[in-house]
């Protein structure tokens, strides 16, 4: 009886629930269709001329990527003499870098040489004031808030680097991208879109997903940096360099987790052809 | 419970023999997932997903009580306790890896196990509860796993909290007031990060609760197989144990190869990267997207564009919904009395079509918007639901269904158990001389 009734219910009820649901998915298709013959297609500046990143190439992408411990030391140099003027990078700590192949003594120098000291209580006093940074501190904030870094940048806070290369789509090409990307408006945007040009105190950047950026260009010529072992600090070179940098800040454990991943994979294979040949010998003989 | 022939758990230890006396434990997983739960002999790999779903939750259930160890629920700290387990708890990368993938990796077994379902009519009688349980075990899912993502208290944790909370100011007259009943406040905040956290860990042992009653309704009329023919004799079947747990080991390593090549070499690929930056409300992202797994749900949500006797919203949210619970009146709507389609055609054909149009409406949740995309799902979404509704009741009316084995051991012996879907499709066709459906029933 119960089976009779819910049969019957269900018989009636899914051709009135199906209808609705079609009748307003009908409507709406005629509306979409009617809006695609009657508006003319949006077309933006951004939309025609945002790129996609290049590929910098670094030793860290792919599958099996690893760190080149001299490059990430020069993207370090890099962040250090020209990023870390304005861009935080708050979840690393000093002595994470003994991971870039810096030593104990070099990390302590590096910490207590750090232009901006940490937030601290005067020992005497009780009032706010500042020391000089320890190994186990993390990278100190360069603004005490947004309000102090908006009114040091123009109104734009500059974004803390230390997961950079992972909060944007193909990171690590995409901050070399946008370094090497500045360029002048091209003839042919500012002829089909006026309205598109740069404002005051902005920067163009084809890899900017807006194409104007607050950020000044920051790697402005060769030899910016001096690099310690030798290499030629190109605008490209100090760019791939910061970017293989980031990706070590994002994702420290990079080279770990391939190495794991390889042993892991490997002892899986050896493990699932085992199983498999139980599996195999416990049904010889029995047709499946 | 089971079969006549099934075999019986006797001990032959004093001490196994002692505490099947005082607690027959063992007795229970015998008759549950051992030797002594008689199973087709004729499965194929499809049905390793429901074991594999079982690991899933494991791995989860595991994982996410370390996680939770050194996570901290609180939206000022949510984000950075996130990024210390990354960096400095000893291995908490991989644990945090392995449960933002164990989700995935538990989504796409739970769809595939589901597919299979709908496939070989596992939901038919007499397995309706079975299939019932099934659909509140997949909207448990779903509610932990939306519930989870928010925890990291990202972009996309935030304004998909924001957007999810949402769907319910659609509702006429109540809807704000209930919204912000349910986040203890007018936007995503600490209060709805706590009660997510908490709600958040217990979601998986209910899930855990209802796979025990999943299981055990599965034991009464005992598994389905690829012909859909029901068990007729012993030798149709054999015990759980070895033969089953042999294949499901293997099956399980498969699974693990997959989920670890996920964990160490692409461990951020079905994630987010606005997720890798701090919840803000002040900034909203420019392309709110909710996990894979939602994307085909999101799609139908946004399909409803247009005001007709309701707001589109609240159609979108209606259907979005119904998508899921029209699942549970599936038994009911598929009348058809052959349960795999490798016998049924023209239903087969539509099953297809359905497939596609799933992959199709979780392609276009996750493009961004334009006149032709909205256009495709609106397309796809209509077919979602005239399948079900129109479709399914029809063709399982009209059709005729290809002649049925006898049972599943001729189907065996005439090498068309079903252990290879493709060599079942192919030869499904030829068994000349048996039983109409109808009579095989």
């Amino acid at each position: 009886m119960l089976s009779f009734a819910s049969r019957f219910l269900a018989r009636n009820l899914n051709l009135v629930v199906g209808a609705g649901f079609l009748f307003a998915l009908l409507l709406g298709i005629f509306s979409t269709v009617g809006g695609m013959l009657h508006d003319e297609p949006v077309h933006s500046a951004e939309h025609e001329f945002h790129l996609k990143p290049r590929e910098a190439g670094l030793q860290s992408a792919g599958l099996f990527g690893t760190f080149d411990n001299q490059q990430l030391q020069r993207g370090f140099q890099v962040y250090k003499e020209v990023c870390s003027a304005c861009h935080s990078l708050r979840l690393v700590s000093f002595r994470d870098l003994a991971a870039l192949g810096y030593d104990e003594g070099q990390i302590k120098t590096i910490a207590t040489d750090w232009q901006i000291e940490q937030p601290s209580v005067n020992p005497e006093t009780g009032e706010p004031a500042t020391r000089k940074n320890l190994p186990s501190d993390r990278f100190p904030l360069v603004f005490a808030n947004d309000v102090a870094a908006r009114a040091a940048n123009n109104n734009a806070v500059p974004p803390d680097l230390s997961l950079m290369t992972k909060a944007r789509d193909d990171g690590p090409d995409y901050v070399y991208s946008l370094l090497t990307g500045y360029s002048a408006q091209p003839a042919e945007l500012l002829r089909k879109f006026p309205e598109a040009k740069t404002p005051e105190g902005l920067h163009f950047n084809r890899y900017f997903a807006t194409l104007n950026l607050a950020m000044a260009p920051p790697l402005t010529g060769d030899d910016q940096v001096q690099y310690q072992d030798g290499t030629r600090a190109t605008v490209d070179q100090m760019a791939k360099d910061v970017a293989a940098f980031l990706t070590w800040t994002a994702e420290p454990n990079l080279q770990k987790r391939h190495t794991w991943g390889v042993a892991a994979v490997i002892f899986l294979l050896i493990f699932t052809g085992l199983a498999f040949g139980a599996y195999r010998n416990i049904w010889r003989g029995m047709k499946h | 419970m089971s079969f006549p022939w099934a075999k019986h758990y006797e001990p032959k230890q004093p001490l196994m023999r002692w505490l099947d006396e005082k607690l027959p434990l063992p007795r229970l997983v015998y008759n549950a997932v051992g030797a002594g739960y008689p199973v087709p002999r004729n499965l194929n790999y499809f049905w390793n997903f429901g074991v594999l779903a079982g690991a899933a939750l494991a791995v989860q259930i595991i994982t996410g009580i370390v996680l939770a160890m050194h996570y901290a629920a609180n939206g000022a700290v949510a984000f950075d306790s996130v990024e210390r387990i990354m960096r400095d708890v000893p291995s908490g990368w991989f644990l945090r890896y392995a449960h933002a993938n164990g989700a995935s990796m538990f989504f796409i077994v739970v769809y595939t196990h589901i597919a299979r379902g709908i496939y070989y009519g596992s939901y038919k009688a007499p397995r309706e509860m079975v299939w019932l349980l099934g659909v509140v075990i997949f909207l448990l899912m779903m509610a932990t796993a939306f519930m989870g993502y928010v925890l990291p208290w990202g972009q996309m944790s935030f304004w998909g909290a924001q957007v999810i909370t949402g769907f319910f100011s659609a509702i006429p007259g109540v809807g704000e007031t209930i919204r912000v009943w349910l986040l203890g406040g007018y936007a995503p905040d600490n209060a709805a990060l706590n009660r997510f956290f908490s709600l958040h860990y217990l979601l998986p042992f209910v899930i855990a609760g209802v796979i025990v009653l999943h299981i055990w309704a599965l034991h009464i009329p005992g598994s389905n197989n690829p012909t859909g023919v029901e068990v007729k004799g012993p030798q149709d079947t054999v015990p759980f144990h070895p033969y089953y747990t042999a294949k499901d080991g293997f099956g399980l390593g498969v699974f693990l190869i997959v989920f670890a090549s996920l964990i160490f070499f692409a461990p951020n690929l079905l994630g987010h990267p606005d997720n890798y930056i701090p919840a803000n409300p002040l900034s909203t992202p420019a392309h709110i997207v909710p996990e894979w797994y939602f994307l085909p749900f999101y799609a139908i949500l946004k399909a409803f564009t247009v005001d007709f006797i309701l707001p589109a919203k609240l159609w979108g949210v209606l259907a979005m919904f119904g998508s899921i619970l029209l699942l549970f009146f599936l038994p009911w709507l598929d009348k058809s009395p052959v349960k795999s389609a490798n016998f049924r055609p023209t239903y087969r054909l539509f099953l297809i079509v359905l497939l596609v149009d799933v992959l199709v409406l979780g392609y276009l949740g996750g493009a961004e918007a334009t006149p032709i995309t909205v256009l495709l799902s609106q397309i796809a979404a209509g077919y979602y639901f005239a399948h079900f509704l129109v479709v399914l009741p029809i063709v399982s009316a009209m059709e005729r269904p290809r002649p049925l084995p006898n049972s599943i051991t001729e189907a065996v012996l005439k090498g068309e158990g079903g252990t290879s879907l493709a060599q079942t499709a192919a030869h499904g066709s030829v068994l000349p001389g048996h039983n109409s459906p109808a009579a095989a029933e």
